[in-house]
């Protein structure tokens, strides 16, 4: 097929004897096939983009996303890309009206969906060119535009195709400027208003009574009360509703209400205090398809809202997180509910063995289970969990500390199929270790704060856990460069490693995790025996790091910034602080050019002129953490153009603090907690 | 020229309704019309080459100068006006000072006389017509009884009070002296005046006067001083009774009264006159303490009770009323004639509906009210109508644009369009805002009587603005500022 296709593209150009290069002879099909096997890595598509001029033509033709880092090189992208159908500018912080104008004038009707949450510095006006020129526009996420108000709504309005519109933290933005979107955008079928304080029950009634065609609907911190209810639930094809922290609805109002919403599958009701099972019952009255109910931080779980779920068939997700629970209200729940697949009792009151353990032997089919901080809960729900409970993906369980170590050894022998492990906190030992690293789908793995572990249970993890992405080490003190070279030579698709305060960790764990090439963030913390040498077999090795945190890491110095700043190009957080790097590191790291996120805290031989050229060297900062001293060190105009340039400061004023001892440091946190 | 006669006909839609009745009047008093008429002319030649409103009096004045002349009763304020008029302004006619000197018109004292004498016949005629029927209407003799004793009383006061008041304007006082030169003003264009419309409304009552005459059957009063005193007649009291019963208040017929004031009435500012000195009042209480400086018979309780309380022991008919308007659903000749409860009422009504909205709201200049009260409550919320629908409309309050939104298909919220720079408002309505403030002082000026030649010209101003706001740049208003 390939060949064929090959030829005949020959033939075409057969007429044009100056054509000596063979990839010209690929035709566009196999060039876009290729490209679209080209995801994984976004540096793939570049390099092959530069094989020749044709398949950089054709890689143009083909691209359909893009997420450009500055707004001032929008117009050549732009340019070179004329079929951008999603434009994501979440990376660069300032985006203003003119290249707003820019990317409606190149994109025209190709554009279909534009991110700009992470963006500052428009307005209204380009919004409205934005509008007006891209007219297939879909999606528009608007988050975090706090700055915008009404006249900005009202040109978002003016994008007759939206059908998903992202207004989160847009505070400014009134019933006024809402009401114009609801009458302009009626094909409207997601809309975010999630924090818009300024948005009350008659911006929300208009868009329930224009947009008839919404599935998803996002009030969450809203103050609307009842008033706005009955239009929203006449919506015909309300899918998703999320009322999170909506105080002003109350029992009264939801149990006047003549009938629920049919089509509501997914309702998010965390934080309403005012709202009890009788409202609750009141609202999903009829809502015999939903699926997913989240009540988080809000009223008791007692039988009596177990009964109010009674007749709901579908519902296989229940978040009942931070949640005062009786265990009489867990038993009902367990009986009342008939396919739960996830539950979530995180930080719940009141979950006790028995409780937890009627639920769980009723509902075998659990998947995802979270009962993280359930300080009650021992040996017994463990192995009534284990036992009923075989086909768990994920279990959560954090800081459940009167599981014993014997538990987990159940866990690695009954849930095979775990995927996510939470055990950060607890008192698993390597023999439980051993016993998990029979499940051999993990791929995130948090023994954070797990004392009684060591190299020896991290090897078997290592050995059969292949598939492992993410390890959480944090403060595992006994864990040695013994234990991370058994993980790095059996988990190559590693790709989050927390090491932090594992102060035994060397060089060589690092050079044995630059093998590690998918790696993107890596956290050690407090390791003071890390020195540059490592930090380099790092940038070396894993070019997609985009998070290094390097605090207390005082071995590493300017040596170690400069492969970083060479080699490490996606790189976008860097945590600097107490480490020995100076002037010369931090504006070698000018070089990365995504870098936006720094932390210089305490660095000891950084001074002022040094940090104002490294500043103004990083083009893309959005925030710098810096010591409150340097305020008044550095000229107050460079920290204004800095801010201009879309930066963010944080100015802290903490004193030099020398490292606990980690075993204190976990008395501490005992102490801490009641 | 067509516009400025669509104009006209509008303003005086009113009287030409009933100008064909005027030649039935017989003219009693031509002299003193005449002196009305030749007033009227100077008015007339005074505003003409001023402004565009000059042509506006002058055509309406052409309209009504030959039906004037079937006018047998003219009330002297009409004179009292122009005179402040001409005050106002420094180009005084000498003809008209003439006038204006003497605070005692004798041409008014004529006029007064005569109708005082018109009256009497009148009341002849009554009694003559209750001997007539007595014989005949036995269905309800105690009621029309009582009706017509209530009738006869009512004119018998409204001559007396007449009467008194003639004797009245005789007295010369430093105070009267005073007064005339102000109550005229109120008693015609009332709190009008201020605002720049008072000449306009003035004409237009004189000009009503004259149709007022065509219905000279039941009208007994033509300067309003019975201030509450009721025209009354038999027949149309009888007819009343063969109609059906109203559907607002399903008052059966006959169970109340229909009393009917006269435009004068209806706009006179005082309803209660001294009968020693004149001085008018809203209120009959005001008049009572007033009448203590006149002598101490007025000082004993009996004369400062309240008057009404006395007939009370007699079986007193519901009083309703009605529109002197003909063809006014208000008006007791209307097939569904629905009758006004109370006097303010009927003021209110009438000033609504049959009046000039001349009271300009100096806030948005577009809202106009003929009741000044309805300004007031108007002035105390303009401006607070932010909330501003594409089609135009404002709403007080939110939720009710928000109803309005949901309701219509296509309207959407309007945002200001400097909304971003800051709360302050419109810039165009800042402009407004400066008219508004010179209209304003120019009508303050205008007001406080401190006037000069150009006083005239600056009222013509103000009024063109104050009455087509929306029309700055009208024609029409061109017209103005060239004749200025």
């Amino acid at each position: 097929m390939k060949r064929q296709k090959m030829t005949i593209e020959f033939d075409d150009n057969n007429s044009n004897k100056s054509n000596n290069n063979l990839f010209d002879l690929l035709s566009e099909e196999i060039v876009f096939a290729i490209l679209d096997l080209l995801n994984t890595n976004p540096l793939d598509r570049k390099s092959f983009s530069l094989v020749c001029k044709s398949v950089y033509n054709l890689e143009s033709k083909h691209r359909k996303t893009l997420k450009p880092l500055r707004q001032e090189h929008l117009p050549r992208i732009l340019n070179r890309y004329p079929h951008i159908s999603h434009l994501d500018l979440s990376l660069c912080p300032r985006i203003n009206d003119n290249s707003l104008t820019v990317i409606s004038n190149a994109c025209k009707d190709s554009l279909r969906s534009i991110d700009l949450s992470r963006s500052r510095f428009f307005s209204y006006n380009g919004l409205m060119s934005l509008a007006l020129n891209c007219k297939n526009l879909v999606d528009v996420d608007l988050s975090n535009a706090t700055e915008l108000r009404d006249a900005a709504a009202a040109a978002v309005a003016e994008a007759k195709n939206l059908e998903r519109l992202w207004l989160g933290r847009c505070k400014l933005i009134t019933d006024m400027g809402i009401g114009c979107i609801a009458v302009g955008c009626k094909k409207l079928r997601l809309i975010s208003l999630k924090w818009c304080l300024g948005v009350t029950d008659l911006g929300v009634d208009l868009i329930a009574v224009k947009c008839k065609e919404i599935r998803s609907l996002d009030l969450s911190y809203l103050p609307i009360t009842n008033k706005c209810l009955p239009s929203i639930l006449k919506l015909q094809y309300l899918e998703d509703l999320a009322m999170e922290g909506c105080f002003g609805i109350d029992d009264d109002s939801l149990t006047a209400l003549k009938h629920g919403c049919k089509s509501l599958k997914r309702l998010d009701m965390s934080s309403c205090q005012n709202i009890s099972y009788v409202g609750l019952s009141s609202l999903i009255s009829g809502a015999g398809g939903l699926e997913q109910l989240t009540l988080a931080y809000g009223c008791p779980v007692t039988p009596a809202l177990a009964n109010s779920l009674k007749n709901l068939s579908a519902l296989q997700s229940v978040k009942l997180d931070g949640c005062m629970v009786t265990s009489a209200g867990l038993k009902a729940l367990g009986n009342c509910l008939i396919s739960l697949r996830e539950l979530s009792l995180s930080k719940c009151l009141g979950v006790t063995d028995e409780g937890l353990s009627s639920l769980v032997t009723k509902h075998r089919e659990l998947r995802k289970l979270d009962i993280t901080c359930c300080r009650k809960i021992t040996d017994a729900s463990i192995a009534h969990i284990s036992s009923s409970c075989g086909n768990l993906t994920s279990l959560r369980m954090e800081s459940c500390t009167l599981v014993s170590r014997e538990a987990f050894v159940l866990i690695g022998q009954r849930c095979q199929f775990l995927e996510e492990l939470d055990l950060t906190d607890n008192e698993i030992d390597d023999e439980g270790l051993k016993s998990i690293s029979r499940c051999s789908k993990l791929s995130s793995l948090k023994l954070g704060i797990c004392l009684n572990i060591s190299d020896e249970g991290l090897a078997y993890i290592g050995m059969h856990c292949s598939k492992l992405t993410e390890l959480d080490l944090y403060r595992s003190a006994e864990i040695t460069d013994a234990g991370i070279l058994a993980i790095a030579s059996g988990c190559h698709d590693l790709e989050m490693i927390n090491m932090s305060y594992c102060r035994d960790i060397t060089d060589s764990s690092l050079i044995s995790l630059s093998k590690c090439a998918r790696l993107n963030t890596f956290e050690s913390r407090g390791c003071p025996l890390i020195t540059s040498l490592g930090i380099a077999a790092i940038a070396v090795g894993c070019k997609q790091l985009t998070k290094l945190d390097i605090k207390k890491c005082h071995n590493i110095d300017d040596n170690g910034m400069l492969p970083l700043a060479h080699f490490s190009q996606n790189l976008r957080q860097i945590t600097l602080s107490y480490s020995s790097v100076t002037d010369v590191g931090l504006l070698s790291l000018a070089s990365i050019s995504c870098l936006q996120n720094m932390t210089v805290l305490h660095l000891k031989g950084l001074t002022p002129s040094g940090l104002a050229a490294a500043l103004l060297a990083c083009g893309g900062l959005t925030k710098v953490k810096l010591h409150v001293a340097f305020k008044s060190l550095l000229p107050h105009p460079l920290f204004e153009h800095l801010e201009a340039r879309g930066c963010v400061f944080e100015w802290r004023d903490k004193q030099f603090q020398a490292e606990l001892d980690p075993k204190c440091w976990k008395l501490q946190l005992e102490d801490m907690i009641p | 020229m067509d516009k400025k006669d669509r104009l006209c006909q509008e303003t005086w839609a009113k009287s030409s309704s009933s100008g064909n009745e005027l030649p039935k009047n017989i003219s009693t008093e031509k002299p003193s019309f005449i002196n009305f008429n030749f007033n009227s002319q100077q008015y007339e030649q005074k505003w003409e080459d001023t402004s565009i409103f000059g042509s506006r009096t002058n055509s309406s004045f052409q309209e009504f100068n030959p039906q004037s002349e079937t006018q047998s009763l003219l009330p002297s304020n009409p004179n009292d006006h122009i005179k402040m008029a001409d005050q106002e302004n420094s180009q005084i006619n000498e003809t008209l000072q003439t006038n204006k000197i003497p605070d005692w018109d004798p041409r008014a004292m004529l006029n007064n006389l005569s109708f005082l004498e018109q009256k009497i016949h009148q009341l002849q005629d009554l009694v003559h017509l209750i001997v007539g029927r007595r014989g005949q209407v036995l269905g309800r003799p105690d009621e029309l009884v009582t009706q017509q004793q209530q009738l006869v009383t009512a004119d018998l006061t409204s001559i007396i009070v007449q009467l008194i008041s003639t004797a009245g304007s005789l007295l010369p006082s430093v105070k009267h002296t005073l007064s005339a030169t102000t109550t005229p003003v109120g008693q015609l264009g009332g709190i009008l005046f201020p605002s720049g419309t008072g000449m306009n409304n003035s004409v237009q009552q004189q000009h009503s006067s004259g149709s007022k005459v065509s219905d000279q059957s039941n009208q007994m009063d033509v300067t309003g001083n019975c201030g509450t005193e009721q025209n009354y007649s038999i027949e149309e009291h009888e007819m009343k009774d063969e109609e059906d019963a109203e559907e607002g208040e399903n008052l059966p017929p006959g169970s109340y009264e229909i009393l009917q004031l006269e435009k004068e009435e209806i706009l006179a500012p005082h309803t209660h006159f001294c009968t020693i000195c004149g001085k008018g009042f809203k209120r009959d209480a005001n008049l009572r303490m007033h009448m203590r400086g006149h002598g101490d018979e007025y000082k004993t309780p009996a004369a400062l009770a309240k008057p009404n309380k006395e007939a009370s022991s007699e079986p007193v008919l519901i009083k309703r009323y009605s529109c002197p308007f003909t063809g006014c659903k208000r008006n007791k000749d209307h097939k569904k004639f629905q009758p006004l409860k109370t006097i303010l009422c009927v003021k209110n009504h009438y000033k609504r509906t049959h009046c000039d909205k001349s009271y300009t709201c100096s806030r948005c200049n577009t809202k106009k009210f003929s009741v000044i009260a309805d300004l007031k409550t108007h002035e105390k919320h303009c401006g607070k109508d932010k909330w501003l629908c594409s089609c135009g409309t404002t709403f007080s309050r939110k939720d009710k644009l928000f109803g309005h939104i949901a309701l219509f298909q296509g309207h959407t919220p309007a945002i200001p369009p400097d909304e971003t720079k800051g709360p302050a408002g419109p810039s165009d309505k800042g402009d407004e805002n400066e008219v508004a403030n010179k209209v304003g002082s120019i009508n303050y000026s205008f007001g406080s009587g401190g006037a000069n030649g150009t006083g005239a010209q600056n009222v013509m101003d103000v009024k063109g603005g104050v009455d087509d706001p929306a029309s700055y740049f009208s024609p029409l208003n061109f017209d103005t500022c060239n004749f200025g």
